[in-house]
């Protein structure tokens, strides 16, 4: 029964190789569906590229409706990886932080790393950035983050619990909310590319 | 626009597949996937070889390095290591391994350069203070419906669409 690895059903050395595999197809994927681009990365903010919610969503629910049957038939137990814990101060104002550097920036890590290693300057730019900002960040860590980092600490809240409904139902919410915006972010894309004349 | 995104792969698919890869280290490693964790071991190791005293006191790093050795973590770096391996296969073979500079035409190359390195730092900061970035907070922890990738996804999304007008000019 799954996760292997924190269970010691794999050694170290294999988890580390079946790490590089994985990620593999995950940068492929990333480069395929064209989020090296950072001009179709942005349009998500301003209606004329959908790509990244399409991408997001999908690949959000996807995982969330098999770790879910997964978990529900003994196949693995969720309880049983490094599950997130949430602190939902330091995540707010970080995420917040990371949305000016999204749209300043046009990439996240991932996405900047793999425009990085495909020829994109702005790519290779917006890496050195981000590992200019960890620098700071460490440098800094004991004045201004150390406390702020560790408000909030909620221990490893899932949000269905949270909200007092099953995972089976919220899970249910969550798809018809995404097959919706999915509808939507079609017509306005169409609306906003044909009234702008952009282009990529 | 037309016949150079037809390259692309659909969106839905692509984001299927992730979502199987994400399954698949969730069943084998115990962990979503992720970026900018493994920035982070870049640094802490740079600062580590050059200043293992500073390293071993100042209290980002002393976590980090000395006698724990941390499996979740190599397994990050070998992950990333593995996406920049997969993005340049993807790349290759559709034609796209080319120096380039992405961005609107109505800013110059100074400009779109300056705004990717400011808002690459700010990310990097985000990304620490957050817990994880787009990929590891926010998509993996949705995946296990943890409460945190919600919270990320509001403020990275949500606090995104607050502030995309004044940056605008960048993009339109």
């Amino acid at each position: 029964m799954g996760p292997l690895f924190p269970q010691e059903l794999i050694s170290e050395e294999i988890n580390i190789l079946i790490g590089f595999f994985i990620g593999i197809g995950f940068g492929f994927l990333l480069e395929a569906a064209g989020f090296t681009n950072t001009r179709k990365l942005a349009g998500v903010f301003y209606g004329y590229d959908f790509v990244v919610l399409r991408v997001f969503f999908s690949a959000a629910i996807t995982s969330a409706i098999l770790l879910f049957f997964l978990n529900h038939f003994g196949v693995m137990d969720i309880s049983l990886t490094f599950y997130p814990t949430t602190y939902w101060i330091p995540t707010l104002i970080g995420g917040f932080i990371m949305a000016f550097g999204f749209l300043i920036g046009g990439f996240c890590p991932g996405t900047g790393v793999c425009a990085a290693v495909t020829g994109k300057i702005d790519g290779i730019v917006f890496i050195l950035g981000a590992i200019i900002g960890i620098f700071g960040y460490a440098f800094s860590f004991d004045l201004l983050w150390k406390d702020l980092r560790s408000t909030g600490n909620m221990g490893q809240v899932n949000i269905a619990d949270w909200m007092g409904i099953s995972d089976g139902v919220f899970i249910l919410i969550l798809t018809i909310f995404a097959a919706i915006a999915f509808y939507i972010v079609a017509i306005v894309q169409k609306k906003v590319v044909a009234s702008t004349n952009y282009k990529l | 626009m037309e016949d150079k995104s037809k390259k692309y792969m659909n969106s839905y698919l692509a984001g299927i597949l992730i979502g199987v890869f994400m399954v698949l280290a969730y069943y084998f490693s115990g962990e979503g996937l992720g970026a900018s964790g493994a920035m982070k071991s870049i640094v802490v190791a740079s600062v580590d070889a050059v200043n293992h005293d500073y390293a071993s006191n100042a209290s980002f790093f002393q976590a980090r390095v000395g006698g724990e050795h941390s499996a979740a973590k190599t397994w990050l770096v070998f992950e990333v290591l593995g996406v920049i391996v997969g993005a340049i296969i993807s790349a290759a073979f559709a034609g796209r391994l080319k120096l380039e500079i992405g961005k609107s035409p109505k800013i110059t190359n100074k400009k779109r350069l300056i705004a990717a390195l400011i808002g690459g730092a700010l990310f990097g900061i985000g990304s620490q203070l957050g817990r994880g970035c787009t990929s590891g907070l926010v998509m993996s922890g949705m995946g296990v419906l943890s409460l945190s990738g919600f919270v990320g996804l509001v403020g990275i999304f949500g606090g995104g669409y607050v502030i995309a007008y004044f940056f605008r000019k960048l993009w339109i």
